[in-house]
């Protein structure tokens, strides 16, 4: 280990995971060619459904707000040192949040009231989810991986519960809430740009677009420029410069956790206020998991997580051409691209730095030597 | 015999049918752990041998060819775990979620490959799957009282892979303690360079470790596709590697106690399903939903130490760095 | 000034490589005929930017005690870890008994019959002592048999060398001296002929060791060839044939042990005994500020760390703490800047008491001034990933420092870094650049200039000058008298006995957790110091 020198922060940032991704995609590519396809249509067809249809961006961009959301999420708690892996759960009980405040109050309050009361509510009930699980490390050492994975099963289990029970719609069978009544859904982007003239085709894309832009902005703050964020990044750098610093840890992993877990709720708000507009069962679809490879790929940075966010928002919205296009790939061949992303981006990041920071370093030195 | 002792009856041949595919995957995270490699991927490997089962079981018409597609299946992702977590000294949780969601995709796109069914194998045939097997003297017994039944619903008419799933238990128990394979491993797991500095490679060891823990997971995945089920489904494995993982924490990594652990958690998804409907007294409709979450809530609450304190090997999740 | 030290440096240097080659001549033409049971040629091994040993030669005799004695970070472990294929070399020969071996790993160094009891102990501690040492060598693959089998062979060997154990006891459960015969027997059994020790009575109490001493005798008369790793100088005179001594990754001196002093081996391994004055004029003490009373702390295996400490620091005085390395200075200092929690006794500072019922934090200390130049910068000054900038506020991000709001006054920090790197001759001095691309003297001091900017009342500092070069240490230096003659109080903790002696006003000596003497400035003496280092000194009251 000791004869590796060290990569360049150029190529650690930039070069190194171009190369993981291109490498995850490669092989994604292979697997395309074994099914008996060819991998460059798939591409062309992924690239024209994602960008090139007609309304086609919109739902890029309405996964991509999603993406946001679960990878800003899952972003915070790692500059903690804290890998929460319950961003699914979390996402699910904030649409609770959410879904109980519309439920309750659609009937009294305005929009202008109600829409912002159900954005809080979704992320309390989502760092309320992150809590437990935050408490059990901070304090009991319980390994937050594991626990929020049982969190997930539990929030699916509450939410079946409550969605077959006391939430149903009455007289209906399936396990879906009632829909909410207008003032509680959160304006198209179609009907926005309507209003001051510009048409755009019509897609799920809305306003909780914004909101995750406000995100990536908030969490860029709060992690960079705020006393809260400067202790998170100690804590998850250097745990004795922490203890040294009179940081107080297990407070540090209880917020952290918490803003995780509400950054997660709020997945909710993109989903349920914004376009089911009512509660049903498993409307977070696997964001909570692909969010952990959007920030592996995005480096837990915002400006990175929102270009992974868009990459897999086009994987998503291009994978879903894929049925149409093709007898034997379809969507399913995303969760292939992202598990090899999350493989060769996660895992493996580090395979090529050897090879790489020597390769660099030869190159490097080449010219030097020369003329000696 | 009363209605109520036969429903019971039934109710617990049918924890044994549930609780065989968690037996074989929480021996196989106590293997993969207790030798310091955290394994979530057990989803993973539990969905892949599933669908190489059905398939190779369809495709060859033989059961047994499946049960072998499907632990050289599990093998192979137990491998690139191992490349990535024991080679690269890589994050074992983003490995094995790596390897979990690579399954999800890859059964679903390669089955409908192969298959044209929606990410389905065909519905097999007799000889594709595994049959039941009838104990001698089941028949003749049933009527006898009490144990009668009890032998023939309960004991006789399981699928091999249900004995072979209550045999591996203590089979498991005498590795861990009885071989020398099975003391580097209860080693390597605590203290890694204790290992290496008796002259054992710990990268081997591990690695054997996680190749262990893939054939064990290859037949429980054989045994939801081709004993359990009559073909493989999408998702089939729905979450069973994580009850699994759950039971074996919850088992304090030790076979037995995982044992018990996996028969609990089979048995609450046996009544669940039979309670499904049911009117109690009091609480009104039974709450199955809330039950299925029970094991996953249980796991926690031992997490916390609240009754007992589960010690996870030492060295679980470090990657072994020798030079600084 | 600095010219004549860094003379006297490289004299010092000249004279110890001297001493090595005279004796390799000696050794070469000693008329004994039988090669050395272990020898090493010219070894190097670099760790990163730290070169932990350069071209190190040693030779041990067989059916000898060979120490290797040197400060913590001399590159000793480093050296036998080496020797037993834990660590492969960069380059250098290994020979036992005179043929040259390759060792690629620790099977190797068991198959040449080298055994080692390394300081951490490698043990499992949730296995049994028998399942401890059949480890590696389980005789087949089933148990039973090697079981039966290492049970006798155990009986055997624990009554040859009186190393009575119950094969069936927990490891975890047993007390450290237990564990580290376990760790004995194990080498034992699987036939070693060469033992290694590691520092072995580091975690050991003064019976263990004596009893220790004696299972090596024993084995020693058995023809057992044994290299004893320590720090200790009392246990290499009472225990080796002969001893070599290491400094900063080098080989410096080489002594039969019947012909040197414990004066001579501490000199040579602390480092140059020419004294050097930085301190100028003495400081003025004023009122106390710092007052401990019969402190107590325990690390997290109930295994006491500090016992009854208790001094006074006055304004404008440097009190010296001294000591070898690993006897309660670094607990001290943690427990002081209230990262650590004291059992017992009470502290006394700037007019607050802190009890273990109320301890104090580190941040509120800081509030009330008390500043902290830690031991370790590279894990606790500094954090490496950050930029200058950020470090700069490392423990006042709370504070006035950073902007005192919910927001960093990122601008502000930067620029206050910048003056700060200026003023304390950081270079490059450019406040975006990552704490981890600093040599090891400009990090120093960035935590230097971030400590005294602060203008504290008191100063908290472990081994300033550890891994720092020259300059830096002047440096560093004629801050620290600086900021004593503008009325801050000063504790100096520093395994560098010249440090020490030049800059304190007073000095206390630590060992075991005690304090153990006291010295004024001007009565100093090395020699006796040395001694009370080493705990055989005798024993001055305390202050």
């Amino acid at each position: 280990m000791s004869s590796v020198p060290p990569l360049p922060r150029w190529a650690d940032v930039g070069l190194l995971p171009i190369i993981n991704l291109v490498i995850a995609l490669l092989v994604s590519g292979l697997v395309v060619l074994a099914v008996g396809e060819n991998p460059l249509r798939a591409i062309d067809i992924m690239l024209q459904g994602a960008f090139l249809y007609e309304g086609s961006l919109g739902y890029t961009l309405y996964y991509t707000t999603n993406f946001i959301f679960t990878g800003l999420a899952v972003s915070v708690a790692f500059h903690a040192l804290l890998f929460n892996i319950g961003g699914e759960g979390q996402a699910y009980i904030g649409g609770l949040g959410a879904g109980l405040v519309c439920l309750a109050l659609d009937a009294v309050l305005p929009g202008l009231v109600l829409i912002p009361l159900a954005i809080v509510a979704a992320a309390a009930f989502g760092a309320g989810w992150a809590l437990a699980p935050a408490w059990l490390q901070a304090y009991r050492g319980s390994h937050v991986v594991i626990t929020t994975i049982m969190f997930n099963f539990i929030a699916a289990g509450v939410m079946v519960s409550l969605l077959a029970g006391p939430l149903i719609k009455p007289g209906q069978s399936s396990p879906t809430s009632r829909r909410f009544s207008e003032n509680a859904q959160i304006p198209d982007m179609q009907e926005i740009l309507g209003a001051v003239g510009i048409e755009i085709a019509r897609s799920p894309l809305n306003l909780s677009f914004v909101l995750a832009i406000a995100a990536c902005v908030f969490v860029w703050l709060l992690i960079w420029h705020t006393r809260f964020g400067y202790a998170v990044r100690t804590l998850g750098h250097s745990p004795q410069a922490a203890a040294y610093a009179g940081i107080r840890i297990p407070r540090t992993i209880i917020a952290a956790m918490a803003v995780s877990g509400g950054l997660a709720g709020l997945m909710a708000v993109n989903e349920v206020l914004g376009v089911q507009h009512r509660l049903l069962l498993n409307f977070t679809a696997g964001y909570g998991f692909t969010g952990i490879a959007v920030s592996l790929m995005g480096r837990n940075h915002p400006i990175g997580i929102v270009l992974a966010s868009l990459l897999f928002g086009a994987l998503y919205q291009g994978g879903s051409e894929l049925d149409l296009e093709f007898q034997t790939i379809t969507r399913d061949m995303l969760l292939v691209i992202q598990g090899l992303i999350i493989l060769f981006s996660g895992a493996l990041a580090y395979m090529l730095n050897p090879p790489l920071a020597r390769l660099i370093a030869s190159l490097a030195h080449r010219p030097r030597e020369a003329p000696a | 015999m009363s209605e109520f002792a036969f429903q019971i009856l039934l109710t617990l041949d049918a924890t044994l049918r549930l609780a065989t595919p968690l037996i074989f995957c929480a021996l196989a995270g106590l293997f993969s752990e207790r030798s310091g490699i955290i394994d979530i991927s057990l989803e993973g490997k539990l969905l892949g041998s599933a669908f190489a089962a059905g398939a190779v079981a369809s495709v060859t018409g033989s059961v047994y060819m499946g049960l072998l597609a499907a632990v050289g299946v599990s093998i192979s992702m137990s491998l690139v775990h191992g490349f990535a977590c024991i080679t690269h000294r890589g994050n074992q949780i983003i490995s094995g979620l790596a390897v979990n969601i690579l399954a999800s995709g890859l059964t679903v796109t390669l089955g409908i490959a192969l298959f044209q069914r929606g990410g389905q194998t065909p519905t097999l045939g007799p000889n594709e799957r595994f049959q039941p097997i009838e104990l001698p003297f089941a028949d003749a017994l049933a009527q006898a009282p009490l144990l009668g039944p009890v032998y023939d619903e309960l004991v006789s008419g399981h699928k091999l892979l249900v004995y072979l799933a209550f045999i591996a238990v203590p089979l498991a128990a005498l590795v861990l303690t009885r071989t020398r394979f099975g003391l580097r491993l209860r080693a390597v797991g605590e203290s890694p360079e204790a290992v290496d500095s008796a002259g054992v490679s710990v990268p081997w060891l591990r690695y054997r470790a996680v190749i262990v823990a893939g054939i064990l997971c290859g037949i429980a995945g054989a045994y939801l596709s081709t004993a359990h089920g009559a073909g493989f489904i999408r998702e089939m494995s729905a979450g069973k590697g994580y009850i699994a993982l759950a039971a074996m924490i919850f088992g304090k990594w030790r076979p037995w106690s995982a044992l018990f652990a996996c028969l609990l958690f089979g048995f609450l998804e046996a009544a669940s399903s039979r309670l499904i409907g049911v009117e109690f007294p009091i609480i009104g409709e039974a709450p199955t939903n809330l039950m299925l979450v029970l094991p996953y809530i249980m796991t926690v609450v031992l997490l916390a130490g609240f009754f007992g304190r589960a010690e996870a090997p030492s060295a679980l999740g470090t990657p072994y760095v020798k030079e600084h | 000034m600095e010219m004549e030290e860094e003379r006297a440096d490289q004299s010092e240097a000249a004279e110890a490589s001297a001493d090595v080659n005279a004796d390799a001549n000696a050794n070469a033409g000693g008329g004994d005929a039988s090669p050395p049971a272990v020898e090493l040629r010219r070894i190097n091994k670099r760790f990163g930017a730290v070169q932990a040993n350069r071209d190190i030669d040693l030779a041990v005799d067989r059916g000898s005690i060979t120490g290797i004695i040197g400060e913590n970070g001399a590159g000793k472990s480093t050296l036998v870890s080496i020797l037993y294929g834990f660590y492969t070399a960069d380059s250098g020969e290994i020979r036992i008994d005179g043929t040259p071996i390759r060792m690629a790993g620790s099977a190797d160094a068991i198959e040449h019959g080298i055994g080692m009891v390394h300081q951490h102990f490698m043990l499992v501690p949730t296995m049994s002592v028998l399942e401890n040492a059949m480890l590696g060598r389980e005789g087949g693959p089933r148990l039973a048999e090697g079981e039966r089998s290492t049970r006798a062979r155990m009986a055997e060997v624990s009554a040859a060398y009186g190393l009575e154990i119950d094969p069936d006891a927990l490891v975890g459960e047993l007390p450290v001296g237990l564990q580290q015969r376990v760790e004995i027997l194990k080498t034992l059994l699987r036939g070693a002929r060469i033992l290694i020790l590691d520092e072995p009575t580091g975690v050991l109490t003064p019976q263990e060791a004596d009893r220790l001493f004696e299972i090596l005798e024993i084995l020693k008369r058995d023809g057992v060839t044994i290299l004893l790793i320590t720090h200790k100088l009392r246990e290499i005179m009472a225990a080796t044939d002969a001893v070599y001594v290491m400094r900063r990754g080098e080989m410096v001196a080489r002594r039969r042990t019947r012909e040197t002093s414990q004066e001579e081996l501490a000199r040579l391994m602390v480092g140059r005994d020419v004294l050097f004055a930085v301190g100028g004029e003495p400081g003025e003490p004023g009122a106390p500020i710092l007052a401990v009373e019969s402190l107590g702390h325990a690390d997290e295996r109930g295994a006491p760390r500090l016992t009854d400490i208790r001094f006074e620091l006055r304004s404008g005085e440097i009190l010296g703490l001294a000591g070898v390395a690993g006897n309660g200075q670094s607990e001290l200092l943690d427990v002081l800047s209230g990262i650590a929690p004291p059992q017992s006794g009470r502290i006394d500072f700037a007019g607050r008491t802190f009890t273990p019922a109320s301890p104090a934090n580190p941040s509120l200390l800081r509030d009330m001034g008390l500043a902290h130049i830690p031991e370790d910068r590279q894990q606790r000054g500094l954090v490496l990933p950050f930029t200058a900038s950020e470090s700069s506020i490392l423990g006042y991000h709370a504070g006035a420092e950073a902007g005192g709001g919910i927001f960093l006054a990122l601008a502000a920090i930067r620029e206050r870094c910048g003056l700060l790197m200026e003023r304390y001759d950081v270079r490059p001095p450019d406040p975006g650049l990552r704490c981890g691309g600093f040599s090891g003297g400009n990090q120093q001091k960035m935590v230097v200039a971030r400590e005294l900017s602060a203008a504290p009342k008191a100063l908290l500092v472990g081994q300033p000058t550890r891994g720092v070069d020259i300059g830096a240490i002047e440096f560093i230096h004629s801050q620290l008298i600086e900021i004593r003659d503008a009325g801050c109080a000063i504790l100096l903790v520093s395994v560098e006995l010249d440090e020490i002696m030049s800059l304190s006003d007073r000095i206390l000596v630590m060992n075991a957790g005690r304090i153990v003497g006291e010295a004024a400035r001007g009565e100093a003496d090395a020699d006796r110091i040395g001694l009370m280092m080493a705990g055989v000194g005798e024993p001055a009251a305390a202050a």
